[in-house]
């Protein structure tokens, strides 16, 4: 939460002081509502980091809101196509300040393999993107890593847009299966 | 067993079945524009043949052919006797077809995709509208000669700093058709279908990211002064 500065101590009559913008960002960043713009197969990955195994809830982004004016994030989950352009544009516009953009798997941040007449080759030619999830589909992993990383640029208050990295594989690590079983 | 629909077809149509064809089993019947709603018609409606089930309807583009630019197709099949029939006829460009949408149904907008993608218009069609592309859109593009990278945004794309994106996004991710040297493979030069596959038939090399980068400027600069040029003798 920013910068903490604790006063008194040595009793129980202690107070903490930060700022208020720090505070305001802090509580921003923890209850993030989600307005789902769902297109295609990526879906399937949103509904699995929404579910309880991977459970977005921990982050506090659980709550979809499918209108525009009470969201704070646009997830733009697959192919957007032109015919659609129009149609995420003018829901971004019409989400309230602050609001946020991620970008989910490869078409909606670059179009992907849909390289021709039909597809907008990044939802951000249309609309301003904060994280991009690169994968065809991205693991709940990577999704939960992007909300993480928009997490930190909201603490920040940095706008610029950023890219999840690939995963880093731990050989080994506890949990993992073991190659070869099942 | 299909081969018994091409007859009676040839015997009931004569002269305008122009010719038939049974390549892998699959019966083809290769029918004259002006007898083609004809043809369709005692396909569905004609006692021995009963097609009543409607399977697809599409149109091939030869830009190359003199006489008749486009083939259309119309793939029925019987729930009676499992028969299964294509009737074929060729369309010059502008000439209309007449429809089949009164017949199945399904054809409705079977047809409409055609007149979208291909714009075939077909006579007497109950709603011939785009189905699929939006009406601000020009030309065709299952036509062959629609420049293959030419979008026609609804929204102007925003031209901002931070377009310009980090890796692994950029002109080297998704599938790589930006490499694809297509100039070389309109020539007939190149047959590769994907730079992967050339790589590994020893074909060619893929181009690097910023040949592939010069190429598509190069397409994108030739297009845009073709645009005024185009601009310039309309006014």
């Amino acid at each position: 939460m920013g910068q903490l500065k604790v006063i008194g101590g040595g009793g129980e009559d202690v107070a903490v002081t930060t700022r208020l913008s720090d505070l305001l960002q802090w509580a921003r960043k923890w209850s993030l509502f989600q307005y789902p713009f769902v297109t295609a197969c990526c879906g399937m990955e949103f509904m699995s980091t929404a579910a309880p195994r991977y459970d977005i809830a921990r982050f506090g982004a659980e709550a979809p809101r499918f209108s525009p004016r009470q969201s704070d994030v646009l997830w733009v989950v697959g192919t957007i196509s032109q015919r659609q352009g129009p149609v995420v544009r003018r829901i971004w516009e019409q989400m309230a300040d602050p609001k946020w953009v991620v970008a989910f798997g490869t078409c909606a941040s670059c179009g992907g393999f849909y390289d021709n007449y039909t597809t907008i080759p990044g939802v951000d030619k249309v609309i301003p993107v904060d994280v991009y999830i690169p994968g065809c589909p991205p693991r709940p992993e990577a999704v939960l890593d992007a909300l993480m990383l928009l997490q930190d640029k909201i603490q920040a208050n940095d706008r610029r847009p950023v890219v999840v990295p690939p995963k880093q594989v731990v050989e080994n690590a506890p949990g993992r299966a073991k190659e070869g079983g099942s | 067993m299909s081969q018994a629909v091409v007859d009676r077809l040839s015997t009931e149509l004569g002269e305008r079945i122009l010719e038939t064809s049974d390549a892998f089993g699959e019966h083809e019947a290769t029918v004259a524009a002006d007898a083609w709603v004809e043809a369709a018609r005692l396909l569905k409606e004609d006692d021995a043949l009963q097609m009543d089930h409607f399977i697809d309807l599409t149109a091939i583009d030869y830009p190359e052919r003199a006489s008749a630019r486009f083939d259309v197709t119309l793939t029925t099949r019987s729930s009676v006797s499992g028969q299964r029939v294509r009737l074929r006829t060729r369309v010059k460009e502008g000439e209309k077809l007449g429809t089949v949408s009164g017949l199945w149904m399904g054809a409705n907008w079977a047809e409409r995709e055609v007149y979208d993608m291909f714009g075939i218009e077909f006579r007497d069609h109950p709603d011939l509208r785009r189905i699929l592309l939006y009406e601000e859109f020009v030309g065709h593009p299952l036509r062959k000669d629609y420049p293959i990278d030419k979008a026609q945004p609804l929204v102007p794309y925003r031209e901002v700093s931070d377009i310009v994106k980090l890796p692994p996004f950029g002109i080297e991710e998704g599938q790589p058709f930006a490499r694809i040297d297509w100039e070389a493979r309109l020539a007939g030069r190149d047959q590769q279908v994907s730079p992967a596959i050339g790589v590994q038939q020893g074909q060619r090399r893929t181009l690097s990211d910023s040949e592939a980068a010069e190429q598509i400027q190069a397409r994108i600069d030739a297009r845009r002064a073709a645009e005024a040029a185009e601009e310039g003798s309309g006014k």
